[in-house]
């Protein structure tokens, strides 16, 4: 009775809002729970945020990160007068507005189209199946690129030689062509699961309004047009500012697996020069490739900020 | 709603069709890689070199599957991707369920904040030379605990975990629990936890096919190939064109190995995907159901 009579007070503390350390208190054990998540991502997120300083240091490990000497942004100098910087610049930004261009409308288009389909059994069987390439890690899905698109064994070749009688030319090996081969592969292996969030949308849409301009005479695809895609619209705008936020993070492990010595002038962006310049190459040139990263990141953010207040501005949505 | 396909206008129909047709295609498009894989993994090693494998396998043979499961490689990395994608599952259930439940709670003072300094991670990070330089310190370079440790807990899911707490737990169980003596923790495990099953499930999802599926943390991270997950030996085999020939003593295996790379590969595939497509009746169940989840904001 005593406890029971004590957890009234408590829950009358709450509502009566107490001062802020006792309710506190009251709340200790919650505080315990988190205590291992907030580690996890103080030691693991913030820690190298936190290294971001080498940067502007000169970095080296016998002095360590207090211990080097301060540089001012002669890293970024450095990396903004290379003679890679105009390349990997354009690499970038090539590769991925053609990306973002490419694969954002694309769910959206198969979401409206599947939801127009009759037959909930083959709309099933269809959304199932498209689904499944997501579910293929970077590294086979990579492997598989290489073996399908083989201009002697692979489906690429046979292909061509059953059309043209002669071997292929080696399409791997072309560097112009590599922005489509990542980004055509991305559609076919992402296109099914960026669609289920837009599925799920159009799945709410009130049946009444497609009942209603069906009896004033619009056709399908008005009623797509005017009831499917306003329906769809917040889901999209939020994908929009998510997709813009990572855009300059796009793809990287697949872009560096599918690079090879005959396409690095197409396929060397900041992200992989970065592995390069700091962990792969012999240089290992910390300090450099942390500031490269930095003002990857600082881009970014800004752009997604900018994403977000535009969205916000035009359609009342935003993520934050 | 469901209209009848006779009675409709005649623009309606071609409409329709052409729906039918561009979904068919695509389709069509996704599925025949996925067969030929499938197809050319069980042919012979001539018949994929020489490009004759269409839709169905031509000269029907294990050779492909016998190589891989003869490759000592094969069954190094399957172990530790099990035990990482195990072990690294665990945990991260453990950190996402907990920090969720904690975040979920509205009586939770400076709960804003806290939820805050989680999310930021989400659009702001060190980047990979600064992490990097993290798990040196601690000492974690060469060790499985470097593929685990570094991505504990991701933001996104714990996110997705949040919101469904917050929605599908009714408040009045909070206020009868504290009424009956229950402390924060013991409400957590006694009515929380039991109640999220369905969360759980699809946390176990994302993290499992996660951890299954990632290369670079443990290509950052380890250089002893007996700690090396699936992903890595993949890696070496699709995109370096071989086997590594130091790990294979048998010459006769060393020459079949030869003559049968592309159907190696593609029996390699098959087999990576294995435990992925022994989940995909659940994924079915439950992915969807997660990407439905995450989409409310929260």
């Amino acid at each position: 009775m005593r406890k029971k009579e004590k957890a009234l007070r408590e829950m009358d503390a709450i509502m009566n809002h107490k001062p802020l350390k006792a309710r506190v208190f009251q709340r200790w054990q919650l505080y315990l729970l988190l205590l291992v998540p907030v580690a996890f991502v103080l030691v693991f997120n913030y820690g190298p945020m936190a290294g971001l300083v080498i940067a502007f240091k000169n970095y080296n490990v016998r002095q360590g990160i207090f211990g080097s000497t301060w540089v001012g942004l002669d890293n970024f100098k450095e990396f903004f007068t290379s003679f890679r910087f105009p390349s990997i610049m354009k690499n970038t930004l090539v590769l991925s507005l053609y990306n973002l261009v490419v694969t954002f409308p694309i769910p959206i288009i198969f979401a409206l189209l599947l939801n127009c389909l009759h037959g909930e059994k083959y709309k099933k069987v269809v959304q199932t199946v498209t689904y499944i390439p997501y579910f293929i890690s970077t590294v086979v899905m990579v492997g598989l690129v290489f073996q399908i698109l083989n201009n002697r064994s692979g489906l690429y070749g046979s292909f061509y030689q059953l059309i043209n009688g002669t071997v292929g030319p080696n399409i791997l090996a072309e560097g112009p062509l590599f922005k489509h081969i990542y980004v055509w592969s991305g559609v076919w292996q992402g296109t099914g699961y960026s669609a289920i969030i837009y599925i799920a949308a159009l799945s709410n849409v009130d049946e009444t309004l497609h009942e209603a301009a069906v009896i004033d005479g619009a056709s399908r695809w008005q009623r797509v047009l005017h009831i499917d895609i306003p329906t769809i619209l917040p889901t999209a705008s939020i994908m929009l500012i998510l997709a813009v936020g990572n855009i300059m993070n796009m793809g990287f492990e697949k872009v560096l697996l599918m690079q090879n010595n005959l396409n690095l002038d197409y396929s060397e962006i900041i992200s992989t020069y970065v592995y390069k310049v700091g962990l792969a190459s012999g240089i290992n040139d910390f300090s450099l490739s942390t500031a490269i990263s930095l003002f990857n990141s600082v881009v970014n953010f800004l752009l997604l900020i900018l994403a977000n207040f535009t969205s916000k501005r035009l359609s009342g949505n935003g993520i934050f | 709603m469901r209209e009848n396909f006779k009675t409709m206008p005649k623009s309606d129909k071609v409409f329709y069709v052409l729906v039918l047709l561009v979904l068919t295609a695509f389709f069509i498009i996704v599925l025949y890689p996925c067969i030929y894989v499938l197809s050319a993994s069980f042919s012979s090693g001539t018949a994929v070199q020489s490009g004759r494998v269409v839709l169905w396998p031509v000269d029907p043979s294990l050779e492909g599957y016998k190589t891989v499961f003869n490759t000592p490689n094969v069954w190094i990395g399957f172990r530790n991707s099990l035990l990482y994608t195990f072990c690294g599952t665990a945990l991260n259930i453990v950190l996402t369920i907990t920090a969720a439940y904690c975040l979920s709670r509205r009586d939770l003072p400076g709960r804003g904040g806290i939820t805050l300094f989680f999310t930021f991670t989400m659009f702001f990070n060190g980047g990979i030379i600064t992490t990097y330089m993290v798990v040196r310190a601690l000492g974690l370079l060469n060790t499985p605990l470097a593929v685990i440790l570094p991505v504990g807990i991701n933001v996104y899911n714990l996110i997705v975990a949040k919101t469904f707490i917050q929605n599908s737990i009714p408040g009045e169980l909070l206020e009868a629990a504290t009424i009956d003596g229950c402390s924060d923790i013991g409400y957590f495990i006694k009515i929380v936890l039991p109640l999220s099953k369905a969360i759980i499930a699809v946390l176990v999802l994302y993290y499992g096919v996660y951890h299954w599926n990632s290369y670079f943390n443990a290509m950052l991270y380890l250089h002893d190939k007996s700690i090396y997950p699936l992903t890595l030996f993949l890696r070496e085999i699709l995109m370096a064109d071989q086997i590594d020939p130091s790990t294979v003593t048998d010459p006769e295996l060393q020459a079949r190995i030869a003559e049968a790379a592309g159907v190696i590969k593609y029996a390699l595939i098959v087999v990576s995907m294995v435990p992925v497509m022994l989940l995909y009746p659940f994924i079915q169940k439950y992915f969807v159901k997660g990407v439905m989840i995450g989409s409310i904001k929260g």
